[in-house]
């Protein structure tokens, strides 16, 4: 479960990032987060493991307040935490086993992980990871020899062999062409429904975040303006609240360059 | 989680390449240890030393300043004329290196070959070998400097012939040049710009070597650290030191901008 | 053609010539007028002549003597000094060129004076440090060899930092969402990402140490230049002449070892 309680978030230039944002999200839910550019959506989930900081209000993961957590304990609370992200971040040059396995290394020492000693079920754990998003077979190739689709998996595999309990995911198709967005999120999906992770993902698209979810949360310049099941989140309501239709896949093209943008702040 | 298909897992590759390596390496350094007699105890007893060359070294003896700006003028000299000797020989041997100029491997490959040869040749081993023929002074260091530019000038322009747009010289050929004018419209133009870098960029390496060709006898500030070290006057040393770094750090950064302005 | 309608060569160029024209004579007076014209030696000739005779004629005997003090003996040493030199600042240079990179510290002002200090250190030059150890530490090898390892670490330094400025910190970014310390992160993310460089640029540096560690010996400092300056000052022409032939094939095979793995790398 995670909890956002009267969460706000000011940029040190004064831009407000998130605005009172109280919101509580189940477990096994599969949240999509919708908005236009700038409107928040990265602020959101990259504040729930702390990669950005709050400036006022609390979050509390299973009733533990991860804004207190410090050292070991937000590094443990960051280990349940699975994060994926829009330009993959693997570690282009090491094996694909290897980056999987660096989800892992928040659980043993520095010495034994930089020595390279996991144990044997840390790899057995990669290897079924790995095996759930099809690409097994890959596991001692280097990373930068897969496609993207590819290394958007082995991404997942890492989230997934770090025994997550929450995944965040962060535009994870906004690199992606049509059909591999389609594999991604079918591996996202069934990850939800069979292991009961809880899922957080930002989308551009609302036609994808209509297939997907089972809740669609949409903020606009760092507000809830819209949270509810998918079927109240229709063009209708959307168009009255942001002035015009969110963007289908169709938009892609115009839509890569504005989606970078916002990814990089 | 269900049992992984055994059957699709690759086998892991070996990882004795690694650990082959990594002996390799710790030989290597083992083996260069005992040979050149390098030990920590032997560091740990230098220190003391260490500590009383610093003290002495501090603070420099700057009224040695006067005595010295002769000699670091003849060193400045000296890498001008060297580089210009170097620049002026360079330019041949890298036409007779491009393999676009000259379309014969029989001419191309012996004269790379030659410049390979000498950059494998330390300055300060040439210096020496010419202050045998020549006598002591400034002149020996000249021709060391010279040789030595020869080598990376002409290795760097030949580079960058052969990396030149085909297209001017296809149409001086088309209109009927001869050789000369070949290389005169179609080449220098193009190359005119990376010489003279590579010209500056070597000068500044002149410099440098310029500075210590003195310890073989070939002249310039280098002839000082020989007669202060061998009377243990450090504060001279230190003082001859800090005159050379600001010399080579002004030259550098002159240098650097007026390249910067040429590409 | 009339007149008017024809262009004027423009004028800032030709003054710009005349300038740099100017400036490049007085300097080549100046430069010249510094030169001893009496120069030559008379026996110039045929000292000339001996040395060349005698590279023609190397002494092939003192390739191996049994009793030691041979080329084989000189050369090895030499690499050893390259070696160990070349790794100890490889080393060295790790935390400097962290400290030097413009995106490791969000405060400018630290990787310049990171980037001065390596820049001073590269422009000291190695023999001088190698006089300076020799006082320290006394004659031999040793003295070469912090002598490298202190030098190298100016360069190496420069160009492991402008490694370091090229990584990538998706990958960083990663490895803290997953819970791990910063030495983790370190060791996964940014390692891999910079070894590659590294490796090359160190054997870059190794044959740039070798040709330097052929000299060292002649200010005392170990490796082949010792008995060099002996056969110089001896005036022993062809022990000087298979000394150069062995310092040049040395550096050759070494060129074409480390260049082959350099491509390997990368």
């Amino acid at each position: 479960m995670i909890e956002f309680k009267n969460v706000s978030k000011v940029y040190p230039n004064g831009t407000q990032g998130l605005k009172n944002i109280n919101v509580k999200i189940e477990k096994g839910e599969f949240v999509v987060i919708v908005g236009l550019s700038g409107a928040g959506k990265s602020t959101f989930l990259r504040s729930i493991n702390r990669l950005h900081e709050i400036t006022s209000g609390e979050i509390a993961i299973d009733g533990k307040s991860i804004t207190k957590a410090k050292g070991k304990d937000l590094r443990i609370a960051r280990r349940d935490i699975g994060m994926i992200f829009q330009n993959f971040n693997l570690v282009k040059r090491s094996t694909v086993i290897r980056n999987v396995l660096s989800g892992r290394v928040g659980y043993h020492s520095t010495l034994r992980t930089v020595l390279g000693l996991f144990p044997k079920e840390d790899v057995n754990l990669a290897l079924n990871a790995l095996d759930r998003v099809n690409i097994v077979e890959k596991a001692y190739t280097r990373s930068d020899q897969l496609s993207g689709g590819q290394q958007q998996r082995v991404s997942i595999a890492r989230a997934l062999a770090q025994e997550a309990k929450i995944i965040l995911a962060d535009e994870p198709v906004a690199s992606l062409d049509p059909l591999t967005t389609k594999q991604v999120m079918d591996d996202l999906q069934k990850i939800n429904q069979d292991l009961g992770i809880t899922t957080v993902v930002n989308l551009h698209f609302i036609d994808i975040a209509r297939q997907y979810a089972t809740r669609i949360i949409g903020l606009q310049a760092g507000e809830v303006v819209f949270d509810g099941p998918v079927e109240e989140a229709t063009d209708e309501r959307f168009s009255e609240i942001y002035g015009r239709p969110l963007e289908t896949r169709e938009d892609e093209e115009v839509e890569v360059g504005e989606s970078a943008h916002e990814s990089s702040k | 989680m269900n049992q992984v298909n055994e059957q699709k897992i690759p086998k892991a590759p070996s990882k004795w390449k690694h650990y082959f390596t990594f002996i390799l390496i710790l030989l290597l350094l083992w083996g260069s240890a005992y040979q050149t007699d390098s030990t920590f105890k032997e560091l740990i007893e230098g220190f003391p030393n260490m500590f009383s060359v610093l003290d002495q070294m501090i603070p420099p003896n700057w009224a040695y300043f006067d005595n010295i700006i002769g000699a670091m003028l003849d060193t400045i000299r000296m890498a001008v004329l060297g580089t210009t000797i170097g620049a002026v020989i360079a330019i041949p041997f890298a036409i007779f290196s491009a393999s676009n100029m000259i379309k014969s491997t029989w001419v191309y490959y012996p004269v790379r070959f030659l410049l390979n040869l000498v950059r494998t040749i330390p300055e300060l081993l040439l210096a020496a070998i010419f202050v045998a023929i020549f006598g002591l002074g400034p002149l020996p260091g000249i021709f060391a400097l010279g040789i030595f530019s020869t080598g990376i000038i002409a290795k760097l322009t030949y580079e960058a012939i052969e990396g030149i747009d085909k297209g001017p010289l296809e149409s001086m050929t088309a209109v009927g040049a001869n050789k000369i004018q070949w290389i005169m419209f179609s080449v220098v133009p193009q190359v005119a710009a990376y010489y003279v870098s590579y010209v500056l960029y070597s000068f500044e390496i002149n410099v440098r070597a310029a500075a210590i060709l003195g310890l073989v006898g070939a002249g310039g500030i280098g002839e000082y650290y020989d007669r202060t070290l061998g009377f243990l006057e450090y504060d001279k040393v230190s003082t001859i030191i800090i005159f050379t770094l600001l010399v080579v750090l002004i030259i550098d950064y002159i240098s650097t901008k007026l390249r910067e302005n040429l590409l | 053609m009339s007149s008017a309608t024809r262009p004027i060569k423009p004028k800032k160029n030709i003054v710009r010539r005349w300038v740099i024209f100017i400036a490049l004579a007085l300097l080549y007076i100046w430069a010249l007028s510094g030169v001893p014209v009496e120069g030559f030696k008379e026996t110039a000739g045929q000292i000339s002549k001996a040395i060349v005779s005698g590279i023609f004629s190397p002494d092939w005997d003192y390739v191996y003597l049994p009793e030691g003090e041979d080329l084989l003996r000189g050369l090895l040493d030499t690499l050893a000094i390259a070696i160990l030199g070349t790794f100890i600042s490889a080393f060295l240079c790790i935390p400097f060129a962290f400290w030097a990179a413009n995106n490791m510290s969000k405060i400018k002002a630290n990787a310049g004076i990171g980037k001065f200090f390596l820049s001073f250190v590269r422009t000291f030059p190695e023999l001088v440090m190698a006089l300076l150890f020799i006082k320290m530490v006394g004659p031999g090898s040793f003295a070469g060899v912090l002598a490298l390892g202190l030098h190298s670490i100016g360069m190496l330094g420069k160009l492991f930092s402008e490694e370091v400025e090229n990584i990538d910190f998706g990958p960083s970014e990663a490895l803290k969402a997953t819970g791990a310390r910063p030495l983790q992160t370190l060791w996964f993310a940014v390692f891999p990402q910079v070894l590659p460089g590294f490796i090359s640029y160190t054997l870059y540096r190794f044959e740039i140490n070798l040709r330097s560690a052929s000299v060292l010996g002649i200010i005392g400092a170990g490796g082949i230049g010792t008995p060099l300056i002996f056969a110089m000052q001896s005036r022993d022409w062809s022990r000087v002449g298979i000394i150069l032939l062995g310092i040049i094939v040395m550096v050759t095979i070494v060129d074409i070892i480390s260049g082959y793995l350099r491509k390997k790398i990368v």
